[in-house]
């Protein structure tokens, strides 16, 4: 499917994101199943959380007992295919990369978005950030509905 | 006459790179470009470039021509150019005719001569295919991304390599509705995470999908789509129109060899490198004496592995002109491995078929 559609398969998706309990805290999820040539995320990560390896076409693993969920590696990624996932009571927090403009407004209620594009319901911008050395990339924090984990994966305006 | 040691043609990543290691070597270079900024197809680019961070990963294009440019300014009693000027003749006794920004013709001798010309895009045969509003995506990047100009506001891409997909994406941000990416092949040509970026803002990919005709008077006001079986053959009844004010063409790349044909260099027709390439060996020499070439003019790769051949081809010359770098056997193999990085995965698969096939050959 991800070769036709763009879209990956669900057990691709489940295979990157840690078991939900360790969710407490925020984790890098790696969205990046084929072998590319390109590691910004290995050497970006301030905490040796996510390797690549010698061979730099290897697909990332992310040692989520290093991973801070800080989310340098989300706006460091040419695929912009890392998000950071987090869950607090029944909400789920995200850090995703953002290349559009204008940006949204702390506080804006925006659709959340799945892989197929489409909107799953409605999400809250947390903290928009964007910073010399994000070279334009803007990270925003948003959260939506803890049923949205495995399905969120960008947002969209309403407008 | 002027007399140069080593003249570059093609400003792009790769003459760039070439010209700053030929200079760190000790060899002087004049380099000769077409357009009238030097940065090749980088000055448009505005997505982060993959690799790693020796080939400049997760900066973006435009960025990085800046960075290749800063480097050669560096060496700016090494290093010169002629922007605005064509090559318009290279001749056996390495005397090269070229055209300035104001017509007028002059000639230059060097010892020896890169060529990196790049390459240029193929073009599709459909049904008025030559209406206004129907694009190269080249010519998109540099309409929108140099110039500031939107090419339409309904557009279809054909084709979903990278570029197809990267031009997508910068045509989705320029707030241009990007109606669809189509794809004669059952699945999309090039890295998936570009894939999954578009699908996620609602632009559906449509493999086993071709163009058939664009309709319109003055202007495309429409195409017509139609399905591919798995023989490529048209399935009958899954035509389908789409009004569109632009349309997109990004099949591939062939590379610009004709300075190459020109001066007598053995050539071979390589699919896998995308046309006609010269015949050369690991030192980038083609058959003819002191003529190298470096970058898509060899192959059509990504320009992650121009850079690194403009490098590692820089450093060739210098040797050959009897003046080798300092670092000269560490730089080699280093550049040398960095080529073989990037073109270790599946995605440098056709290039690794296509140097064997290349190379093979000659040695048989």
């Amino acid at each position: 499917m991800l070769n036709k559609t763009g879209v990956p398969e669900k057990s691709l998706i489940l295979s990157r994101f840690p078991d939900n309990v360790n969710l407490g805290k925020p984790k890098a999820i790696t969205e990046c199943y084929e072998p590319i040539p390109c590691n910004p995320c290995e050497t970006s990560c301030p905490f040796d959380a996510i390797t690549v390896g010698k061979d730099i076409n290897t697909p990332p693993k992310v040692d989520f007992d290093q991973c801070t969920g800080c989310g340098i590696c989300v706006y460091s990624c040419p695929g912009l295919a890392i998000i950071v996932a987090q869950i607090k009571e029944d909400q789920a927090f995200f850090k995703i990369a953002y290349e559009f403009s204008p940006l949204p407004e702390v506080g804006e209620t925006v659709h959340a978005i799945n892989r197929e594009g489409n909107i799953l319901g409605t999400a809250r911008i947390e903290k928009v950030t964007l910073r010399k050395k994000q070279d334009k990339t803007a990270l925003i924090d948003v959260s939506t509905s803890k049923d949205f984990l495995h399905e969120f994966v960008t947002i969209r305006r309403m407008s | 006459m002027q007399h140069v040691d080593l003249l570059i043609i093609g400003g792009g990543p790769s003459g760039l790179s070439a010209a700053k290691m030929a200079a760190e070597s000790g060899v002087k270079s004049l380099v000769i470009e077409r357009n009238s900024k030097i940065g090749g197809q980088l000055v448009k680019q505005t997505h982060m470039f993959f690799g790693s961070e020796k080939q400049y990963a997760k900066t973006r294009g435009i960025n990085i021509a800046e960075i290749l440019i800063q480097d050669c300014m560096e060496h700016k009693d090494m290093i010169s150019f002629m922007t605005e000027t064509t090559v318009v003749g290279l001749y056996p006794d390495y005397v090269v005719t070229v055209m300035d920004r104001n017509h007028q013709y002059s000639k230059i001798k060097a010892k020896t001569i890169l060529i990196a010309t790049g390459a240029s895009e193929k073009v599709l045969a459909f049904e008025n295919n030559d209406l206004p509003g129907i694009y190269g995506a080249g010519a998109v990047q540099t309409l929108m991304n140099v110039h500031g100009v939107l090419p339409g506001q309904d557009v279809v891409m054909v084709g979903s390599g990278n570029i197809g997909l990267i031009v997508s994406y910068q045509l989705m941000q320029a707030g241009v509705n990007v109606k669809r990416v189509i794809e004669a092949s059952s699945v999309i040509g090039g890295y998936k995470v570009h894939a999954s970026k578009l699908k996620r803002l609602g632009v559906d990919i449509q493999t086993q999908t071709t163009i058939k005709r664009a309709n319109g008077k003055e202007a495309v006001s429409s195409i017509i789509v139609q399905r591919l079986d798995d023989d490529w053959t048209f399935v009958p009844g899954t035509e389908e129109e789409i009004s569109v004010d632009a349309v997109c063409v990004s099949v591939g790349l062939s590379p610009l060899s004709n300075l190459l044909s020109m001066m007598g260099c053995e050539m071979k027709y390589v699919s896998a490198l995308g046309g006609h390439v010269p015949v050369i060996d690991q030192s980038h020499e083609t058959s003819v004496d002191n003529i190298f070439v470096a970058g898509d003019v060899c192959g059509v790769e990504e320009a992650s592995s121009a850079i690194v051949e403009g490098y590692y081809v820089g450093l060739i010359i210098g040797n050959k002109l009897g003046k080798p770098h300092p670092h000269y056997e560490h730089l080699i193999q280093d550049f040398s491995q960095q080529l073989d990085n990037l073109r270790s995965g599946p995605f440098g698969e056709k290039t690794r078929t296509g140097l064997k096939e290349l190379r093979g050959d000659q040695h048989a």
